[in-house]
């Protein structure tokens, strides 16, 4: 479930007392210095010994540090420049069968081993209604290790002042190509995240990720008819290289009727085309209803790929861990048992990869200390994995973990989270504007919209940002007021063409939702633009009041 | 974690203060104790304890400001913070919309705090798991769920004397009881700020009753139908209106509460005349702390929809200045007026029917119109002339809360509803609406 937490961000935990801000991130040369590992390796040590003292048969511990920076702009002001800083311990154990967790913002080691023992407590407690004791895949200690996201250039170095310039710049952009109004954001994200645990591993990791959304609003005051088009740039884990523009990271959409980005972003012109096409949407023909073929461009297909088949493919979802909460699964064990549960047509092939360059899943080690890897989700359309934590590993017949644990933050616990889940780009040679050729009848959705989906992932309805009518082998006017709805089987074996892999790139999720107490995380899915045949077409135009 | 007490806080607000040599200071301390305990499969599978507290500081040279952010308390700490910030204020440029800090305010005390809330230890979380657990066992289904308790402090002051003090608990609970095939699931939710008035046996009995209910669904056709909302089926989806009632929002031309010509909808009727909508900071039910945290500002009881009509639009200090009007604190909550009838009351006085448990996955499809999207789940009955006849599988809809508002027959007895994606609690009546409008079947139990 893809959340709207950054708006609670915006609007809660960092909007209190909120101002704009220019200069340089607070205290910079402070927060380039990450704690001291012998700092480190002293507190969790502390907490390691206090749970096993109190009769803990595993403990692992997260020291965190959080560094973020949300810049906020409206039109051509700054409205917020917000910097958090979150640092603390939380200590997971295993007591009698069962999982414990504490978590404490103290760090001296006596407040850390009492939280250790906290969580022993609590475990204890838990373990008297334990069904099945805690079965963890076997983990081998790594030593000390370290791993950082391979950055060229720290958003904490760069000048708050050139960042907030940036922003304002494609504002500007984007009300004089004919936006009434513009908003431009940048989401900046560092964990500096220690694990360890009983297994004998020592994990310091730096870890960065970055997110420029733009959306552009046009006004017809005469008729009070509105229309917004948000940015086409994905959200990545690179360093602030990534607007560092390259003429070679620009491709053109079907039809060349936008602009899209790989490597690097473009968040000017970006902007610039947001104003220009969030005007053009104000005189877009309203959709007919009925069945079309889809050319969805990677932009769009992230999101439908995230919520149609990252989520359903988790295994604690499948399992039921989930009930209450995100829901459950229509992948249900059985299917994958029978070894030819067509979850997709022929052609469809899901990896997940934790080792993909660039991409928002991108780690050394997931939040239970196990290496980062890749494998197969769904192979010629059969399903034939899921994804798994150290405890649920021995459920699907697996002697390791997929590495796919972690925890928000410092004070909330680990669980099962959703890796880079992609589609694998198309085997035969094939670009967009050939894709479009073979439409009779169709529409080629750009960037994503509004999208929901039911809590075992059958029925599922998406919008998108742009929409353009395909008609006879050709892409012709835009269009307004699209949704389409389907089925998660029918519309994946409704698949009938994948563009190669000169068109596959990412996009992501910044915020996605699971879990109670609920955590966000952030994940990518790549692919090429995807063709899905006869789905079907809703009007979204309503008239109230 | 030490939690603060008045004095504690009210000393370190005046400390910080002292350090500030900028034109005005503000700051803030939040601190928490959050407990909790999650369960599925009929076995607990985590819980937890977690401790934080965190210091804002926020100061001003004219219209240039700057924030600082950190979770240490220590006298060095203190200062630090205060000159992060002045430091980012001086490298600020001037705001155009800067507004200075607030005058001093009156804030009137609410009744947010409950001891039997506050008392809450692991042993009383596990045992509202045990059952709920032990009670999906005993009618032979299979319990998931969640119980998370709260003990708060919030502290805001700034050097033109502004110094509020508030200590807060809170408690939520949701339970899904599913069979053991798959084909019957239930839920339940509920909240409140004093464990008094929690009974985790009574809830997890109404999450059991509709898991059995809702065996083996029929479908029905989609189409526009008679509905009974229950409060939980509501609360996100107006709630998401309740979230666009920005007065810049409409005066600018980008909202649903513009009209056509440039004005905004302020006195419109919109909605039928039995819709009443405010928010009051001390209502007993829904208690919050009696300031906005982000300007300052002291609550007040404040119409949002009175007889249908658009009553108030929140304004920003900024907003409110540019246009003349008084700025409106954010709300903390939403009460909605409702009728004596009970939720089954309201079923036997429906000829022909749909009964809405839950609601999921709601968002916005187009803000012109505030049309949402979203899933029944958890329950979803036909009635037929004043009973439920049979349970029938889930619908996705496509509506907007105004058409809802518009369209009410009639209102329940309102209840207390937690909030998920909406940030605040919420008092709800159950609803039944008229011409509903289902657009398509899901096979999701």
């Amino acid at each position: 479930m893809e959340r709207r937490s950054f708006l609670k961000i915006g609007a809660g935990t960092a909007g209190a007392m909120l101002v704009p801000v220019f200069g340089n991130a607070i205290a910079a040369e402070e927060l380039l210095n990450p704690m001291a590992l012998s700092f480190k390796k002293a507190l969790a040590d502390a907490a390691l010994n206090a749970a096993t003292q109190a009769g803990a048969s595993y403990c692992d511990v997260r020291i965190g540090r959080y560094l973020n920076q949300f810049i906020t702009t409206r039109d051509l002001n700054v409205e917020n420049i917000t910097n958090t800083e979150s640092t603390g311990i939380g200590v997971r154990v295993i007591a009698g069968g069962a999982y414990g967790f504490a978590a404490t913002n103290s760090m001296n080691p006596d407040a850390v081993a009492a939280a250790a023992r906290q969580a022993v407590a609590i475990a204890k407690a838990n373990a008297k209604l334990q069904t099945e004791p805690v079965q963890l895949a076997p983990v081998k200690g790594v030593g000390e290790v370290a791993w950082a996201t391979p950055i060229k250039k720290d958003w904490r170095a760069v000048p708050v002042k050139d960042k907030a310039e940036m922003l304002i710049a494609a504002n500007k952009a984007g009300l004089e190509a004919g936006a009434s109004f513009m908003t431009a954001n940048l989401f900046q994200i560092n964990q500096q995240k220690y694990f360890a645990s009983t297994d004998g591993s020592y994990i310091d990791q730096d870890i960065h990720r970055l997110w420029a959304p733009i959306n552009a609003t046009a006004v017809d005051k005469a008729t009070g008819k509105f229309r917004s088009r948000g940015g086409l740039g994905a959200p990545v884990s690179m360093g602030y290289e990534y607007f560092d523009v390259r003429a070679q990271d620009k491709v053109k959409a079907a039809g060349g009727v936008t602009t899209l980005y790989t490597k690097s972003y473009d968040v000017i012109e970006d902007a610039r085309l947001a104003g220009k096409q969030a005007r053009e949407k104000l005189s877009a023909k309203s959709v007919e209803p009925g069945k079309y073929d889809l050319v969805l461009a990677p932009e769009h297909l992230f999101l439908t790929i995230h919520e149609a088949v990252g989520h359903p493919t988790e295994l604690d979802r499948v399992l039921g861990f989930e009930a209450n909460y995100a829901g459950t699964s229509f992948a249900t064990l059985d299917k994958w048992q029978s070894k030819n549960f067509k979850f997709g047509s022929e052609r469809v092939n899901f990896i997940a990869d934790r080792t993909t360059p660039g991409s928002l899943g991108l780690i050394g080690y997931d939040d239970e200390g196990v290496r980062a890897k890749q494998w197969d989700i769904i192979r010629d359309g059969v399903l034939v994995n899921y994804q798994a934590t150290r405890d649920q590993a021995h459920i699907i017949g697996e002697k390791e973990s997929h590495g796919c644990s972690y925890a928000d933050s410092w004070s909330n616990v680990q669980f099962q989270r959703m890796p880079n889940v992609s589609l694998a780009a198309g085997k035969a040679r094939l670009t967009p504007d050939d894709m479009v050729k073979d439409v009779k009848k169709g529409i080629y959705i750009v960037g994503r919209g509004s999208y929901s989906i039911d809590q075992q992932r059958y029925n599922f309805q998406f919008g998108g940002t742009l929409f353009y009518e395909i008609r006879n082998g050709k892409i012709t006017n835009p269009l307004e007021d699209v949704a389409y709805q389907s089925n998660t089987q029918e519309f994946w074996n409704a698949c009938s063409a994948i563009c190669d892999e000169r068109d596959w790139r990412m996009g992501g999720s910044f915020f996605d939702g699971k879990g109670q107490p609920s955590q966000v995380s952030a994940v990518s899915h790549g692919s090429s633009t995807t063709r899905f045949n006869g789905i079907n077409v809703i009007n979204t135009a309503r008239k109230i009041g | 974690m030490k939690q603060l007490n008045q004095e504690e806080a009210k000393r370190i607000c005046d400390r910080v203060i002292g350090f500030s040599k900028a034109d005005e200071c503000s700051v803030s301390i939040d601190g928490k104790r959050e407990g909790n305990v999650r369960f599925a499969r009929n076995s607990i599978s985590t819980a937890g304890l977690n401790e934080d507290m965190q210091l804002t500081v926020r100061v001003a040279f004219g219209k240039k400001a700057g924030i600082a952010r950190l979770n240490e308390f220590d006298d060095k700490s203190l200062e630090k913070a205060v000159r992060r910030a002045e430091e980012l204020a001086r490298l600020a440029p001037e705001n155009p919309e800067f507004m200075p800090a607030v005058g001093k305010q009156e804030y009137k005390a609410t009744p947010t705090f409950a001891r039997a809330t506050a008392d809450i230890d692991p042993e009383y979380r596990a045992q509202v798991a045990a059952y709920s657990i032990e009670a999906a066992k005993k009618a032979g289904l299979v319990a998931a769920g969640f119980f998370n308790d709260g003990k708060r402090f919030e502290a805001i002051a700034n050097s033109n004397g502004v110094f509020g003090f508030q200590e807060s608990t809170d408690l939520a609970y949701t339970c899904t009881v599913r069979t053991e095939d798959g084909r019957g699931s239930g839920w339940v939710t509920r909240s409140a700020t004093d464990a008094r008035r929690f009974d985790a046996r009574e809830a997890a009995g109404v999450a059991i009753e509709k898991a059995l209910r809702s065996v083996d669904a029929k479908a029905l056709e989609p189409g526009r139908y008679t509905v009974i909302l229950e409060p939980a089926a509501t609360s996100e989806v107006l709630g998401n209106m309740f979230g666009s009632f920005e007065a810049r929002d409409a005066d600018e031309g980008r909202s649903f509460l513009t009209k056509a010509g440039g004005k905004n909808r302020l006195g419109d009727k919109l909605f039928d005349e039995q819709i009443n909508v405010w928010a009051d900071p001390w209502n007993p039910d829904v208690p919050v702390a009696p300031w906005d945290g982000q300007s300052g500002l002291a609550r007040q009881r404040t119409d949002i929809i009175k007889n249908g009509r658009i009553a108030s639009l929140d304004y920003s200090r900024y907003w409110a200045q540019k246009k003349g009007v008084a700025p409106t604190a954010g709300h903390g909550n939403m009460i909605m007026a409702g009728g004596s009838k009970s939720l089954e009351e309201l079923i036997a006085s429906t000829k022909k029917g749909v009964v809405v448990t839950r609601t999921w996955y709601i968002r916005m499809v187009d803000p012109q119109s505030l049309l949402l999207t979203g899933l029944t789940r958890d329950g979803t009955f036909y009635v037929e002339n004043g009973k439920i006849k049979y349970p029938i599988k889930n619908f996705r809809f496509n509506e907007s809360p105004v058409t809802i508002l518009n369209n009410v027959e009639e209102l329940g007895k309102p209840v207390v509803i937690g909030g998920d994606e909406v940030p605040y609690q919420m008092v709800l009546p159950p609803m039944k609406v008229r011409d509903f409008n289902f657009t398509s079947l899901s096979d999701a139990v």
